[in-house]
């Protein structure tokens, strides 16, 4: 099944073209990576699918992102990205909690929704807490600042965050590049059981990252989808002999 | 193979490649000498043989330690990680080569020190070693050289060897069966011959690996119709 669809998407900085042309599925309840040198446009890709471009004048989407079940195209300008957002979370490179408290963090989004019951907003930010693998760390210091947790706290805060409203589809750019090797990789294992609940779209740079935790991979090199395929395939055997340079290390 | 960004991962793959092709050489020149040591009679020569077996388990050792080396500090992949994982069977296999020629020195030094051989065909079985070595021999350069065609047909070859391996067999039964005081001679050139076979298949194994390096694809266990793919 597929959750999100690009079609023919090419998209614009002004009057650079980053990504040229992309027909790439993603598969609903599965990890995509998109791997690639820096510059590939694989973030630029990313940050379409929650229209993270519409902040900055000047860029230009072309083609379109389908959304499932509804095939809504994310990109039309009748599409609110607000509420584009609100299916669609995000988490970023460095953890980037709002400076209050771990609670307040959740249940920002779902107040932004309008939750006003304090009861629901306890129930909804506990269980996305739990399902970020966090609660237990943090259940006795709910309201304490969110900055005094670990980088690793934080950025499963931030997952919490997006889960809270209850999201389709996840994107993460580079989540654990600015993590230590036991936070990356409880934000891996995290990645891996969240799949049973939400799609998700991950750039990574780290190809053991990608290979580890992805069921489908794209590579991309200056504004091209150059591979789609199944990860195990595509690290073991990849069709492209561009793919295979890149992740044999021979770029350059 | 266009060159990596590291250089040292170059230097490091392409010296495991070159360990490989020489413990190759050594394993090849262990046959070969193991059967001279059969058809002349050299005892001296068989002892060499038996001693020498080590050599070819420490480059093993050595070829497999190297490989885990690389895979910690370079995460190899697509065509890099099936040339890593080729080499470790392929040492495996090439150790086992030796034994199999050791082997053949140990039963050769049985059979000269009764007094060497008088009926059983000492002749066919040197031919078949020598298909063996020609296997074993070309399933080297076709891993040198990444040669697909020349390992599907060394693969193709192996059956060869099997019917001779066979012959071998009925020519011993009829030895043993017309002279009993064959027979002791006789089981013992059965085992070289098996030996001899089991060359053929180790070196069948290692060039299915070089399909593997090469096309990524496993021809292991699909007989030879795949090959053509």
């Amino acid at each position: 099944m597929v959750k999100a669809e690009s079609r023919n998407l090419s998209f614009f900085y002004g009057d650079f073209c980053a990504l040229k042309h992309i027909n790439m599925p993603v598969h609903e309840h599965k990890v995509t990576a998109l791997i690639g040198p820096s510059g590939c446009g694989k973030s630029t890709f990313l940050r379409c699918f929650n229209r993270m471009h519409d902040l900055y004048p000047g860029n230009r989407y072309e083609g379109e992102i389908l959304l499932q079940p509804d095939n809504a195209n994310l990109l039309a300008s009748s599409v609110d990205p607000i509420e584009v957002r609100m299916r669609i979370g995000m988490v970023f490179q460095k953890p980037n909690p709002f400076p209050k408290s771990v609670f307040e963090n959740v249940a920002y989004g779902l107040r932004v929704r309008g939750e006003g019951s304090r009861r629901r907003l306890e129930e909804k930010v506990e269980q996305a807490l739990q399902d970020a693998a966090l609660w237990s760390e943090v259940k006795d210091r709910l309201h304490q600042p969110a900055y005094n947790l670990s980088g690793g706290q934080q950025q499963r805060l931030c997952i919490a965050r997006a889960l809270a409203t209850d999201p389709e589809l996840l994107l993460f750019d580079e989540p654990t590049s600015a993590l230590d090797p036991i936070a990356t990789a409880s934000i891996e294992e995290l990645m891996h059981d969240l799949k049973e609940r939400v799609t998700i779209l991950i750039v990574t740079h780290n190809m053991q990252q990608a290979a580890r935790v992805s069921d489908f991979t794209a590579y991309m090199y200056l504004g091209d989808l150059i591979e789609f395929g199944v990860t195990d395939e595509l690290f073991i055997k990849p069709k492209m002999k561009q793919t295979e340079d890149y992740i044999t290390g021979r770029f350059g | 193979m266009s060159d990596h960004a590291s250089k040292q991962y170059d230097l490091d793959l392409g010296s495991i490649r070159s360990r490989v092709l020489a413990m190759g050489g050594l394993v090849e020149s262990q046959i070969r000498r193991a059967i001279d040591a059969l058809t002349t009679g050299n005892l001296a020569l068989s002892d060499e043989v038996i001693e020498a077996d080590h050599r070819v388990n420490a480059m093993e050792v050595s070829i497999d330690g190297d490989c885990s080396q690389l895979i910690v500090r370079r995460q190899p992949a697509a065509g890099d990680l099936r040339m890593i994982f080729a080499i470790m069977k392929t040492v495996t296999d090439l150790e086992r080569i030796g034994d199999e020629a050791q082997k053949i020195a140990r039963m050769a030094k049985n059979i000269h020190e009764r007094g060497g051989t008088q009926a059983p065909p000492v002749v066919e079985v040197r031919h078949a070693a020598e298909a063996a070595i020609s296997m074993l021999r070309r399933t080297l350069d076709c891993f040198a050289r990444l040669d697909c065609d020349g390992a599907a047909e060394v693969i193709r070859d192996d059956a060869g060897i099997d019917t001779e391996f066979r012959s071998i067999l009925r020519q011993l039964i009829t030895y043993m069966m017309e002279d009993p005081r064959t027979i002791t001679t006789s089981l013992e050139i059965v085992w070289i011959a098996k030996a001899i076979e089991r060359i053929g298949d180790h070196a069948k194994n290692m060039a299915e690996y070089v399909i593997y390096i090469v096309k990524g694809t496993d021809v292991r266990h699909t007989g030879t119709a795949k090959l053509e793919l």
